[in-house]
């Protein structure tokens, strides 16, 4: 189909927006409630042009592109309009941007700089809003928002969750939970996906640094840190590294230049997982019963599972999340090794998530009268405090993580993408069911972004159904589906995320498709280049068990690493 | 009529016709032609054998005191012994003279009361039923029946003059025929043009009727009815949907609700002939929870359709199957945007989506739906009965058939009018509305609603159809009309507007959302006085005008939807035709028809003040200095503009410019 954008001719496929044809023409329109892949909501007006012998000026999101098009996208009339626009938006925003979480990453002031907005042309009507902070993982502002709608559309459209819409009318619309409660009051899930489309500061993670902070400088406190699989491949886009680049010795390095005092790797629980995860699928898959069997890694998907499919919790892996489980070991296992009084240790946690934030505070989490963990901090509160000790992670010289709750196996380091607990779980319960260590599972249609992606296996005789999910509505498909007898599974991953912890809702704002695939492709090459490929084949997992555990779901490890789920209620 | 039996028997044959029969004579088996002709002959109700009154009981009506008449003539016809009927009827468009009494004696026309407040009962009904003549003269006017008694000296319906210039095709039977019975509605050749339909046409040749008729979308789009059930029909679904949009939400605007109320199985009629046209098996009727009497006679007429076979499964053996489901909204303006109603129906927040896809290929759940307006739906059986060339030979231009309005504001008429396409606004607010009340002067007439525009002293010759009101910045909109006389302020009038829409507003869109706040504002700012002006204010009312119409450019350019779009419109129109109000408040700080209450000066001429000091006493500010006997002043920078003294002031002294 040819078009013209800007008096230059170009050949477009039929049935794309304008906003993608100018966009594969290079050519960039700003957008401030635009989410790909989702059904245009045409409600920021930002990303209007003009088109030839068409009377208004049209919204390039929700207008597809027709035969001989002629398209301005950035005539004085279209400026004209934006501004008038923005400048509309922000006669009812906050400017104290100085104070704003979002200052430099806001969206918003990124618009007004280069539309060049400079002085009020319309008087000041801000209306004030509470702020909610009613929830252990995120923060809203609803001063700050824009009212895109982003939030609401990923919460309903891409998690099917609908924790908040619109309430009220005019400008005292505003976005909130039902009957305009706290968050915590809510069925939110915590997963984070609306802070990380929320072009302002209305939608935050509840920060966490000041207790982590108080502890560092606390004398009597002996400071831990684990740090997930997926923020080594994340954690370097945020001080300018290519995305996809591993930093992982680096942000050793830091975390102890700061005042933690042992550093370890949560991809080290994440195979004692696989180890009790594995045992419990291949027990399942010999006893018939509470199949399919779901992973329980992702707090998010946990919380759906007991607000909306209750029928299926007895389906969720009993096994704590690798953070839990760390937590647990931490305090009562490795404690014990270092003759630490568990009761001084702070065990605070790097997740990639703000739903961890929501889990850490579980009351199922306690051992022993003591939290597992005591504050979990996403990626963007890492690099705020790095930036806050001043710490320059790029002249930084790699370190290792402590032992002996540091070494792991590459499996271990897939948790942080979708299809790599499937992965890694099924190297290791291949090995538990033929006894045969010798084939590394490289498991390819595992190995993509897409939302469902199903595989049948077929290992020494027993077939497995799986499949992996990422993206809550696609687990909804998945759960219905099951429910009304039209698919049957042995084993089902799901991360609450779509695409997996690379894109959780603690990562680097913003769900740039392209980073997505750096960092996944990113976490299997640390795979293909590693020795240690599967979880049971870690020393220090074989030692735990050997010293500590015994075996897989023993009598201690149903004490430390496995946990209960409860129905929930709530709009 | 043939030979007195119904018409709607030509088309039905068998067991529908057997179960016709079941429910028009209940119990009686095989009835005989004669028994179905009597039977209907009695239900059409053309004359009666014992004396009936009708009482207007249309919410106008019953605000008016419906229910106190209906209770008086209960205790006067006690003391006479007689039997009697006594039946509610809807609105028959005469608003400013209810509680309206018709009385029907046995050989006698139909005669019409006005105004009959519980006191005047017993004299009406006294005179009447003892031949006492000299209350005639109190009578509005008579009904024409052939073969009746005529009433001396009183008008017939169609020479009484509010009625003269109306066609009523929509209204025909509104406030006339009972509208909880379908067996008078059918005695009235109700439900012919349904089986006329079902059994005689396609849906593609119904859909022709329609577009060749030239009916257009009465909810103010403007759109030719049949074309969009075109689109519908040609997009092959499994699910169609067919909605009533009965939502009217526009301040000044009821005239769907009269319809409704009135005469409901007109809107079902259509809506069952429009489901068939389009293949949808499944119609909603989205309806203001505000409309109670409304959605009740909806919920009436539909009980009763379902009991006569005339909704449900294989309508009249036709293989036509309809389900109508009344949805009732939660009262939000912006819910009358289509895709906002769609929105709303399922469940979700009623807020616009861009378009393209139309609801015509894709609406409710996604799938293809037509949504008409009830005066849409109310021409269609009359179009089916009476071809497409007899619609089409009514109005002018591009714009057939007839248009209801619903007159409010200052005039002395208001009401329910239904008007010939291509009359004058003239003739609709002098001549039908009898102009302003009062005597005063007429300004300007709102039409449209709150996307509508002003027309003028000087633009009341225009002819009333779809694209001469646009040539001067109104729109035809869904019908409302507001009139305004010289006691109006055109700020004022644009402030409850922007009010209204600001407050109306879905939030969704920027410019709409925000821009109608700042114009909001801005007006604000304009009709303040300095006593409660803070910062700027006072410089920033300069840039009024200016600002105005910049906004109104970025939000009509730039806003998601219909509504966003017109936003501006009562500020552009009034901006357009009333510039020196607009410059008077901002210049001179003074509001020339006196109502901005903040911008009004009180002044104490001092020739005619008498020093009486009884202005001083009252004034609530302590705003009025002076000495007894002596002329008195005001302070205008402590008066608070309540008009105290100027309402306590035996000698005129006091002025308010």
């Amino acid at each position: 189909m040819k078009i013209e954008i800007n008096n230059q001719s170009v050949n477009m496929p039929a049935g794309i927006s304008i906003l993608d044809a100018c966009k594969s023409a290079n050519i960039n329109i700003p957008t401030l409630c635009y989410l790909e892949d989702l059904f245009p909501s045409g409600s920021c007006r930002m990303c209007v042009v003009e088109i030839a012998g068409v009377k208004n000026l049209v919204t390039s999101c929700s207008t597809q592109i027709t035969e001989g098009m002629k398209i301005s996208t950035h005539s004085n009339r279209v400026i004209a309009a934006r501004k008038s626009i923005l400048e509309l938006l922000l006669s009812n925003h906050p400017d104290d941007c100085l104070y704003c979480d979002k200052n430099n990453t806001c969206e918003l002031q990124k618009l007004s700089a280069e539309l060049g907005v400079r002085n009020r042309n319309f008087s000041k009507q801000l209306i004030e809003k509470e702020i909610d902070k009613s929830s252990p993982s995120l923060v809203r502002d609803p001063s700050k928002c824009i009212l895109c709608g982003r939030c609401v559309r990923v919460c309903e459209e891409r998690q099917t969750v609908s924790a908040i819409s619109f309430i009220k009318r005019g400008s005292q619309t505003k976005v909130t939970t039902a009957f305009d409660g706290g968050l915590n009051t809510s069925n939110c899930i915590n997963c984070g996906q609306c802070a990380m489309v929320c072009p302002t500061g209305a939608i935050i993670e509840k920060n966490n640094i000041k207790d982590v902070l108080a502890a560092l400088s606390d004398k009597n406190k002996v400071v831990v840190v684990q740090h997930a699989p997926a923020i080594s491949v994340t954690l370097g886009e945020l001080f300018g590294f290519k995305p996809g680049t591993d930093v992982n010795g680096q942000m050793t390095a830091a975390l102890r230049k700061m005042g933690f005092q042992f550093v370890f790797e949560t991809s080290f629980s994440a195979d004692v997982t696989i180890m009790e995860e594995a045992s419990e699928l291949v027990d399942r898959i010999k006893k018939g019963e509470k199949l399919p069997l779901m992973t329980s890694c992702s707090p998010g998907w946990i919380k759906f599972v007991e607000h909306f499919y209750p029928e299926f919790l007895t389906n969720l892996s009993s096994c704590k999340s690798p953070q839990q489980m760390m937590g647990a070991l931490i305090k009562n296992y490795w404690a014990f090794k270092k003759n630490i009084n568990p009761r001084n240790i702070y065990s605070v946690s790097i997740m990639p998530c703000t739903a961890k934030k929501f889990e850490a505070g579980r009351e199922e989490m306690v051992t022993g009268g003591l939290a597992d963990i005591d504050a979990v901090l996403t990626t963007r509160e890492l690099a705020k405090m790095i930036d806050m000790f001043n710490i320059n992670l790029a002249k930084l010289k790699p370190e290792n993580a402590d032992d002996p709750l540091g070494e792991h196996s590459s499996a271990a380091k897939l948790f942080g993408v979708t299809g790599g607990v499937a992965e890694a779980a099924l190297r290791t319960a291949a090995f538990l069911i033929t006894n045969d260590d010798s084939k590394v599972h490289e498991i390819r249609e595992y190995r993509d972004l897409e939302g469902i992606k199903e595989l049948t296996l077929n290992i020494n005789g027993i077939t497995l159904k799986t499949v992996v999910v990422s993206g809550l509505s696609n687990a909804r498909i998945v759960l219905d589906d099951i429910k009304r007898g039209l698919k049957q599974y042995h084993f089902i991953e799901v991360m609450t995320c779509p695409g997996g912890c690379i894109a959780g809702g603690g990562q680097p704002f913003g769900l740039d498709k392209d980073k997505i695939v750096a960092r996944m492709k990113a976490l299997y090459q640390i795979d293909k280049n590693e020795k240690i490929r599967k979880s049971h084949h870690n020393k220090d997992v074989v030692k735990l068990y050997e010293e500590f555990l015994m075996h897989p779901l023993s009598q201690k490890s149903h004490e430390l690493l496995h946990t209960k789920y409860k129905l929930r209620t709530g709009y | 009529m043939n030979n007195g039996l119904p018409l709607i028997e030509n088309y039905l044959i068998g067991s529908s016709l057997e179960y016709f029969h079941s429910c028009l004579l209940p119990g009686v088996t095989n009835p005989t032609s004669k028994d179905i002709a009597e039977k209907i002959e009695t239900l059409k109700n053309d004359s009666v054998n014992k004396p009936y009154f009708f009482i207007g009981a249309g919410t106008c009506g019953l605000g008016a005191g419906a229910l106190h008449t209906e209770k008086a003539l209960l205790n006067v016809l006690k003391n006479f012994n007689l039997d009697t009927e006594i039946i509610k009827v809807g609105c028959i468009g005469l608003c400013f003279a209810e509680p309206i009494m018709d009385v029907f004696l046995p050989g006698k026309n139909r005669l019409s009361f006005g105004n009959v407040t519980p006191d005047k009962v017993e004299s009406i009904v006294q005179a009447l039923l003892n031949d006492d003549q000299t209350i005639l003269s109190q009578a509005l006017f008579q009904y024409r029946s052939p073969h009746l008694k005529v009433w001396q000296e009183v008008p017939f319906i169609e020479d009484y003059p509010f009625f003269k210039k109306q066609r009523r095709i929509v209204l025909n039977q509104c406030g006339i025929i009972n509208p909880l019975s379908i067996g008078q509605y059918i005695a009235q050749n109700g439900y012919v043009a349904l089986a006329k339909t079902l059994k005689k046409l396609t849906p593609l040749e119904v859909c022709n009727i329609i577009e060749k008729s030239g009916l257009k979308g009465r909810g103010g789009g403007g759109f030719l009815t049949g074309k969009k059930w075109k689109f519908a029909l040609s997009t092959p679904s499994d699910q169609k949907y067919f909605i009533c949009n009965a939502d009217e939400g526009d301040p000044g605007a009821f005239m769907d609700r009269a319809v409704v109320e009135g005469d409901p199985h007109k809107l079902l009629e259509g809506l069952i002939i429009a489901a068939y046209a389009i293949q949808a098996t499944k119609a909603y009727i989205y309806i203001r929870a505000e409309y109670p009497l409304a959605i009740a006679h909806l919920e009436q007429a539909i009980s009763d359709l379902y009991e006569w076979k005339i909704l449900g499964d294989n309508i009249f053996d036709s293989g036509f199957d309809l389900d109508i489901i009344i949805k009732k909204g939660a009262g939000a303006f912006v819910c009358g945007e289509e895709t906002a109603l769609i929105h709303s129906i399922e469940g979700k927040r009623g807020m616009p989506r861009p378009r393209p896809p139309f609801p015509a290929v894709s609406g409710l759940h996604g799938k293809p739906s037509v949504i008409n307006n009830v005066e849409t739906l109310a021409n269609i059986s009359s179009i089916l009965l009476q071809g497409s060339d007899w619609f089409n030979s009514m109005g002018n231009n591009n714009s057939k058939g007839t248009k209801v309005f619903a007159l409010s504001g200052k005039i002395k008429n208001t009401g329910l009018v239904e008007v010939p396409m291509g009359i004058t606004m003239r003739e609709i607010i002098f001549d039908i509305g009898g102009g302003p009340k009062n005597n005063k002067l007429f300004k300007a007439v709102q039409i449209g609603g709150p996307s509508g525009g002003c027309v003028t002293n000087e633009n009341l010759n225009i002819e009333i159809d779809y694209d001469s009101l646009k040539t001067i910045g109104a729109m035809m909109g869904s019908g409302g009309l507001v009139v305004m006389d010289e006691d109006n302020c055109m700020v004022d009038v644009a402030k409850f507007f922007m009010d209204f829409i600001q407050r109306e507003s879905c939030g969704k869109c920027i410019p709409c959302r925000e821009g109608t706040k700042q114009m909001q504002n801005i007006l604000e700012k304009i009709t303040r006085g300095r006593i409660s002006e803070k910062g700027n204010d006072a410089l920033d009312r300069f840039k009024g005008i200016l600002q105005l119409e910049e906004l109104s450019n970025t939000i009509k350019e730039t806003s998601l939807c219909g509504l966003g779009q017109s936003a501006p419109n009562p500020i552009l129109s009034t901006l357009k035709y009333f510039r020196h109000e607009y410059e008077a408040h901002i210049f001179d700080r003074r509001c020339p028809s006196g109502v901005c209450s903040e911008l009004i000066n009180f002044e104490i001429l001092e020739d005619k003040c008498k020093g009486c000091t009884l202005c001083a006493k009252k004034c609530p500010s302590s705003a009025i200095k002076g000495s007894p006997k002596a002329p008195h002043y005001i302070n205008n920078e402590k008066c608070i503009k309540c008009g105290q003294c100027l309402k306590v002031c035996k000698f005129g002294a006091i002025i308010k410019n």
